[in-house]
């Protein structure tokens, strides 16, 4: 059975004839070999080496989160109460006695008040929800502008993004359990939203909600969701998500003897289990540290929901802020045909919304089939030397901070004292100027940046050292780099602008381009034509500059 | 009776029959009329009422004229009433320092004495909600709280924020925080409806239902320690989103720095 064992026993002997287990540690071992298969496992994962370094840790942060929301939601569970019903509280906090209320937020009431524990599990489970999903974008931030997403990983990026995708509806419905005056508030957005999908949204509204807004089913509905789909795939997801980190083996920087073949660092064994379980509880102190000094989705102070109540200060949490931004700085945009209305003012950010998540997950396809290239990759890029996709993602994440403000434009408007509409024209503008603005200043940046590289490979580090010459002349001494240093800022490829083929072949018949290979060869030379990279110090100019006299 | 009879067609008895009246009707004004009203003229109103129209002259008659009867900077004040006085001046809205968006509140210029010499000259030009009293703002019972909130939740939670944080309004407008704000001042803001703010008099929102309200907000502004920790301003997620990403990301990212920097490192041989 075990690859292991017959490897040194030999495959002609039967395993019985295996010395007999020297302590009780060894024979355990040996039984569950015998039914599990451990030992190939172990010896061929146990030993799997990681590579060091602070941002290949972001993705645990998100895996501890997860396995934190699991274990408090489950707990959360236990006291939870998914149901529309109307009851009269009567609990231990007085500002809300006699008040009608659902049994959702009276139960959730009852958690934060009166089970032992419950508010705190509570504040950990919403924050480490909050923490969850902006790890996931800084781990997705950190796999971007690496360029970990080349083959062979794109399938392993689509994964996490559907982590992130479940996420953050996971989030919104979680959320929106309690019944208290914001998450109404949240859901009736959620029914405006569907009610504006043209022909089919109020079919889907009455499939959702079981009758008119709010209805008893909604709640119901989404508890099965939140607790039972939604984790159960995102579990399924992760643990394929692990198990290609650990088939595909983790990506690394540029450095002296690391190739794209090899995998420099320590063994998960026992280093990174040390580590990693150390950091599991970091984590998970952090986090309630965090719930116990701060107030998360304080459902007392909301009040419970009723439609005809609302508050100011209505946002989502802050990963569906986005989607509050684009409705809130549409125009209310209306088309009136044949007795129906067509209400361009929500549909259209609601299309725009998925449009913003689905450019992240296409990407990797998008420039794998730009570059054309096929090879592996496993060495990770320097942000810097890939201008043009650096700076399309930082012109995302301004897309996406112009969307956050617009989503928030009213705490702007009250904290730096602004008026509230000219916040609504600036985001209306800034919406397609900032990340053009924001595209062209970082790829210039970028440039910047390998400009400098190239001057410090070919004159070296300034010293800071001022050196008179005999005619009066001073310079500053420049200290050649260490060769790993140099090795670093010299290891990338630069990849060339694809060539179309000539016009005409070597028959001299035309040939035929297709429009697509037109644009991909004008899209190309944008990523990496002239204006694109700078032309990295090649071995000989290093040489002939560092060994001839001195410094320019 | 008969006496009274015989003599009915007396000349003099028509005289005597308006003197009788007059004497009724007056002796019953006399006692049914408000007290207040009966003394317009005693000495220590009508000094109030003077004092406060020199103040009146000083500080604001540029902007609202001589008489309170407006300009094109500042509003008529003719049936404003003394409640709305009280508020402008007493929360230091007024006088303004300048014109914009709206008047925010600021330091108290004047003393409670001469914001009610102000009040008085400013009732005395018409008809309006007067300084309500102690009791009619102080809540006795414990129930108000919970009430109030509901009232509140629908009637002030769409600006003034679920816990009376304030926020946004168009251009430049807001609504103010209620924390720190004077439980008579609450009450005199709902009688007035001072700047953007709707009046809720009370024929729209009885007494009961005012004082309900102040109870509220007091409880939440003031007096309740937050069960759950900081409560971040009370301003709902998006000071939770920032919160989250700075101290708790924030947080982690530095230990991840820190754990990622202490390693075991391989012996060099």
């Amino acid at each position: 059975m075990s690859s292991a064992s017959s490897a040194t026993t030999g495959a002609t002997k039967p395993s019985s004839t295996r010395a007999k287990p020297a302590n009780k540690g060894e024979a355990a071992a040996d039984y569950l070999d015998g039914r599990l298969g451990i030992y190939s496992l172990a010896k061929a994962n146990l030993r799997k080496i990681f590579p060091d370094h602070w941002s290949f840790m972001l993705g645990e942060i998100c895996l501890y989160t997860f396995v934190i929301i699991i274990l408090t939601g489950v707990y959360l569970t236990l006291f939870f109460t998914p149901s529309m019903g109307e009851v009269v509280y009567h609990g231990t906090y007085a500002p809300l006695n006699g008040i009608k209320m659902s049994e959702a937020y009276a139960s959730t009431m009852n958690i934060s008040f009166e089970v032992r524990g419950g508010l705190l599990i509570r504040q950990i489970h919403h924050w480490a929800a909050i923490v969850f999903i902006a790890a996931m974008f800084v781990h997705m931030m950190r796999v971007f502008f690496t360029g970990a997403f080349r083959k062979p990983r794109e399938i392993n990026w689509l994964f996490g993004f559907l982590l992130l995708f479940l996420g953050m509806f996971d989030g919104f419905m979680g959320y929106s359990l309690p019944d208290d005056l914001l998450s109404g508030t949240g859901i009736r957005f959620m029914e405006g939203a569907v009610l504006a999908v043209p022909l089919v949204g109020t079919y889907l509204q009455m499939f959702m909600f079981g009758g008119e807004f709010p209805g008893n089913d909604i709640i119901p509905r989404l508890f099965t969701v939140h607790v039972l789909l939604i984790p159960g795939i995102m579990v399924g997801l992760l643990v394929a998500h692990l198990i290609l980190v650990f088939y595909h083996k983790h990506t690394q920087f540029a450095g002296p003897g690391k190739t794209e073949e090899n995998v420099v660092g320590m063994p998960l064994m026992p280093v990174y289990m040390a580590k990693a379980g150390g950091f599991f509880f970091l984590v998970f102190g952090i986090i309630a540290a965090m719930s116990a000094i701060a107030t998360v989705n304080p459902i007392w102070a909301y009040g419970p929901y009723r439609p005809d109540q609302v508050s100011t200060d209505a946002q989502p949490d802050w990963y569906m802020g986005f989607s509050e931004g684009l409705i809130r700085v549409m125009p209310g945009w209306e088309i009136h045909l044949w007795g129906h209305t067509l209400n361009l003012g929500v549909f259209i950010p609601l299309m725009v919304f998925p449009m913003v998540l689905a450019v992240i997950a296409v990407y990797p396809f998008l420039e794998s089939w730009i570059t054309g290239d096929k090879r592996e990759h496993h060495i990770l890029d320097r942000p810097r030397n890939a201008p043009v996709r650096t700076a399309l993602g930082v012109a995302w994440i301004s897309w996406y901070l112009v969307m956050l403000i617009g989503g928030g434009n009213d705490l702007v408007a009250t904290h730096l004292h602004l008026s509230l509409n000219d916040i609504t024209y600036f985001v209306r503008t800034s919406f397609f100027l900032v990340p053009i603005i924001v595209f062209f200043v970082t790829k210039r940046w970028c440039l910047g940046l390998q400009r400098r590289d190239k001057e410090k490979v070919l004159h070296g580090r300034e010293t800071g050292v001022i050196k008179r010459l005999p005619h009066g002349e001073f310079v500053e001494i420049h200290a050649q780099l260490p060769a790993d240093k140099l090795h670093k800022l010299t290891a990338h490829e630069q990849l060339q602008p694809m060539e179309l083929p000539a016009e005409v072949d070597e028959n001299g018949v035309k040939r035929k381009i297709g429009r697509l290979t037109k644009l991909r060869a004008k899209i190309s030379k944008g990523y990496f034509g002239e204006y694109s990279q700078i032309a990295k110090p090649t071995a000989e100019e290093h040489h002939e500059i560092t060994s001839g006299h001195g410094h320019h | 009776m008969k006496k009274l009879s015989a003599r009915r067609r007396h000349p003099l008895a028509a005289l005597v029959v308006l003197l009788f009246a007059l004497a009724v009707t007056g002796g019953l004004y006399a006692a049914f009329a408000p007290a207040e009203k009966a003394q317009a003229d005693s000495s220590a109103q009508s000094l109030a009422i003077d004092e406060g129209k020199r103040l009146f002259a000083v500080g604001c008659s540029s902007c609202h004229g001589l008489n309170g009867q407006g300009s094109s900077t500042g509003p008529s004040l003719v049936g404003v009433g003394s409640a709305a006085v009280d508020f402008q001046v007493g929360t230091g809205r007024m006088p303004a320092q300048q014109p914009g968006a709206q008047i925010p509140r600021k330091k108290v210029i004047y003393s409670q004495a001469e914001i009610d010499q102000l009040a008085a000259f400013v009732a005395s030009f018409g008809p309006g909600p007067v300084v309500p009293t102690k009791d009619q703002y102080t809540s006795t019972s414990p129930d108000d709280v919970a009430k109030g909130g509901e009232l509140f939740r629908t009637n002030c939670a769409q600006c003034h924020n679920f816990a009376g944080s304030g926020g946004a309004l168009t251009q430049g407008k807001y609504a103010p925080s209620l924390d720190g704000v004077d439980p008579k001042h609450i009450y005199e803001a709902m009688q007035t409806g001072p700047q953007n703010m709707p009046s809720f008099p009370d024929s729209t929102m009885p007494e009961a239902q005012k004082k309900q309200i102040v109870a509220f907000v007091r409880h939440t502004t003031s007096e309740e320690p937050n069960p759950g920790g900081l409560a971040l301003g009370s301003l709902g997620p998006v000071t939770e989103g920032l919160f989250g990403w700075i101290f708790g990301l924030g947080a982690l990212i530095a230990v991840a720095i820190w754990v990622a920097a202490h390693t075991t490192k391989a012996k060099k041989s």
